[in-house]
């Protein structure tokens, strides 16, 4: 049975709103609605088509209300962030997170209609650490970096998920697992650690980074939601960075750090409210995290549309980011110097 | 990965010598993005051997800036080749695997360097590089000793020598965990010892190299030099049996003795976090001198192939697995004496 009544949560973020818009004109829904506490950006709303927006707190009872008055039967749950972009309140964060999905799957287990739920989550569930298998499959085991972070709280999204299917196996669960998003009108933690002149990584470390672009997100989500696809499913861009890697391309500064100092530059940064540091993006930024994308190939038949090194070039060019080294033209005036003294040879 | 492995039999065909003398010739990289993609493994490091042309196209990315210009004829190509590299690794423009290998680094800076001490000190020989399949995955065996692993990265360029082809060892994780050394390695080619990453190796046509002694290889003192230890839990069977791969036994004949490890420091050891902190006659005792190996007589031997593709044996089947490790295990073992008797001095041959 198609999925008629979809409900979206997050859509006051970039990415819930594009996937409102989205589903909004597609035809084969009956009805879309859309929740978040603040509406879908104004570009984002002029495009919604036949999209409802409705003010509601996930974490409200109201959400039950919503659910079951407006029959839905197709829940997508895109409000999860795991890498809020600037430093923000980390109890406001939780609350959203973790609350507010016990609040929405406990709406979904009382209202018979529910038969599907799609869950946006993070690969950063893995955890990673020297002792990590280079590439993540979906079955590879989860370890929160710490009992705290964000990272962790996504670990307890998908342990409640877990429940819930356990206790209404009728509806289709799809979990997916997103890298880290990157995009020319992103703003994550990503694309704002990218765009610093001066970019502190680890000292002795050079993680590798694969990058999803937010366009592949978006056409994950809506495949998800428009067809039954049941499972937990890694998606992410087709190859690798690494950091050092990335950072040349951008034209940036690299400033290694010794591991002992980053905390500290991590918390003046987001005291600048620049950029989030958290132990858990320090985790990544020396290990590195790729996944195993073989799974939604097959499945949902997606192949991303843009590479790891693609998204990023598309996020370096659609920003506008002017390199603050140019290695290209410093090679130039070398290579003027090294051409001269072997002509004079 | 693997849609390079049939261009490399081509050129490669007849074996290491044949293939750098006059195969190589023929081989014409193009640097750049797009030639990046489909040039051989190996080219770069043959340089010196063979008069490799170069050939810069312009097919550089949008937006930066193009390779060095094609009119400075009078420039011989080896600097425009460096310049280029230059180039590369200054704009990030280079490919790396979801392993992190660096193929470009490794072919440029990392074998060349090893391939000098792999010349001059140790004076390597092999034999047996016909075992060595030309395409597909193989998973090759090697006794592990030196208390430093320098006989992983000599067999390393072995292996690069004999079939053209990279070897993917792979490595404990303390390597992994130290700052510099761990993303070194994964540049150079190496990933954690565990079966997803050997399995996706494998079955991704790659050449991985084990060292399933482990760290009671490597640590192992003067005494039982040659005698190959317990071989772990035999998870690199599995790998290979999962993936029908064929196994190859390879032995490493005076890597053993290197590093003489008269005795182990253990409480020093756990104190650094270290497997173990050998004593040698002349580490600590020299200081950083301690550290340079002797100039033993080095000859790698890959051996005749197990093949897997045809057993019926189940790498679920734990009894199986054993059976098949210590059969690998015998194997070298039984190489290793073979070569033992015929060598007359540690240091000549």
């Amino acid at each position: 049975m198609p999925s008629r009544i979809v409900l979206v949560t997050g859509v006051g973020g970039e990415l819930g709103g594009k996937l409102l818009a989205r589903l909004g004109n597609n035809p084969d829904f009956q009805r879309v609605i859309g929740v978040d506490t603040v509406p879908p950006a104004p570009h984002v709303a002029a495009r919604m088509g036949r999209a409802e927006f409705v003010r509601a707190d996930i974490r409200n009872p109201l959400i039950a209300k919503i659910i079951a008055a407006s029959e839905v039967d197709t829940v997508v749950h895109a409000s999860t962030t795991a890498h809020p972009a600037g430093p923000a309140r980390r109890t406001a964060v939780k609350e959203m997170n973790v609350i507010g999905t016990m609040r929405l799957l406990a709406a979904c287990q009382r209202s018979p209609l529910v038969r599907k739920l799609v869950v946006k989550s993070t690969a950063a569930v893995y955890g990673t650490d020297a002792r990590s298998p280079a590439v993540f499959d979906e079955d590879a085991p989860l370890r929160p970096p710490s009992a705290q972070g964000f990272v962790a709280d996504a670990v307890e999204v998908e342990n409640y998920v877990r429940g819930l299917q356990r206790r209404r196996p009728d509806i289709a669960v799809t979990v997916v697992r997103f890298t880290n998003l990157i995009g020319p009108q992103v703003d994550t933690v990503t694309t704002r650690y990218f765009a610093l002149p001066v970019v502190p990584t680890i000292l002795g470390y050079d993680a590798r980074i694969q990058l999803l672009h937010a366009a592949d997100a978006l056409s994950v989500l809506e495949l998800a939601a428009v067809e039954d696809k049941p499972g937990v499913f890694n998606v992410g861009g087709d190859g690798v960075l690494t950091l050092s890697q990335a950072i040349r391309q951008a034209g940036r500064v690299e400033l290694p750090l010794p591991k002992a100092m980053l905390p500290s530059i991590g918390r003046m940064l987001r005291g600048a409210r620049l950029v989030d540091f958290s132990p858990d993006r320090i985790q990544l930024l020396q290990h590195g995290l790729v996944v195993d994308t073989t799974k939604v190939k097959r499945e949902f038949g997606f192949v991303p549309r843009w590479s790891t090194q693609e998204a990023f070039d598309d996020y370096v060019q659609g920003r506008g980011l002017r390199p603050v080294v140019d290695g290209g033209a410093m090679t130039e005036s070398l290579s003027r110097v090294a051409f001269a003294a072997a002509r004079r040879m | 990965m693997a849609d390079q492995d049939p261009a490399l039999g081509v050129v490669r065909g007849g074996g290491a010598a044949q293939a750098r003398t006059a195969g190589a010739a023929q081989v014409i990289p193009l640097p750049g993005r797009s030639g990046r993609h489909a040039t051989p493994a190996g080219d770069r490091c043959d340089a010196e051997v063979a008069d490799v042309v170069a050939m810069p196209t312009a097919a550089g990315r949008a937006g930066r800036s193009d390779h060095v210009d094609a009119d400075e004829e009078s420039v011989p190509a080896q600097l425009k080749r460096a310049l280029d590299f230059v180039r590369d690794r200054l704009t990030g423009d280079y490919d790396v695997d979801e392993f992190g290998f660096d193929a470009q680094l490794t072919e440029a800076l990392v074998l060349p360097a090893l391939r000098v001490l792999y010349d001059k000190w140790f004076r390597v020989t092999t034999s047996g590089a016909e075992n060595l399949p030309a395409t597909g995955g193989a998973l090759l065996v090697f006794n592990h000793s030196g208390t430093l692993p320098l006989d992983a990265l000599m067999a390393a360029v072995a292996v690069h020598d004999a079939s053209g082809r990279h070897a993917r060892h792979l490595a404990a994780d303390l390597v992994f965990k130290l700052p510099f050394v761990g993303p070194f390695a994964r540049k150079a080619g190496y990933t954690l010892a565990c079966n997803p990453d050997a399995e996706r190796l494998l079955s991704g046509g790659e050449l991985v190299g084990v060292f399933p002694e482990g760290f009671k290889g490597i640590g192992k003192p003067f005494s039982s030099r040659y005698k190959l230890q317990r071989f772990g839990r035999g998870g690199f069977v599995s790998a290979a049996l999962r993936t029908r791969v064929p196994i190859v036994p390879c032995a490493i004949v005076g890597a053993e003795e290197i590093y003489p490890k008269i005795a182990d420091l253990k409480p020093l050891a756990r104190l650094l976090g270290l497997p173990y902190f050998p004593i040698t006659p002349f580490f600590p005792l020299f200081g950083p001198l301690g550290a340079i190996p002797l100039p033993t007589k080095w000859h790698i031997e890959f051996g005749e192939p197990v093949r897997t593709d045809r057993m019926t044996e189940d790498a679920d089947d734990p009894m199986a697995v054993f059976t098949l490790a210590d059969q690998v295990r015998e194997t070298i073992q039984q190489m290793l004496y073979a070569r033992l008797a015929q060598r007359k001095s540690i240091f000549r041959g």
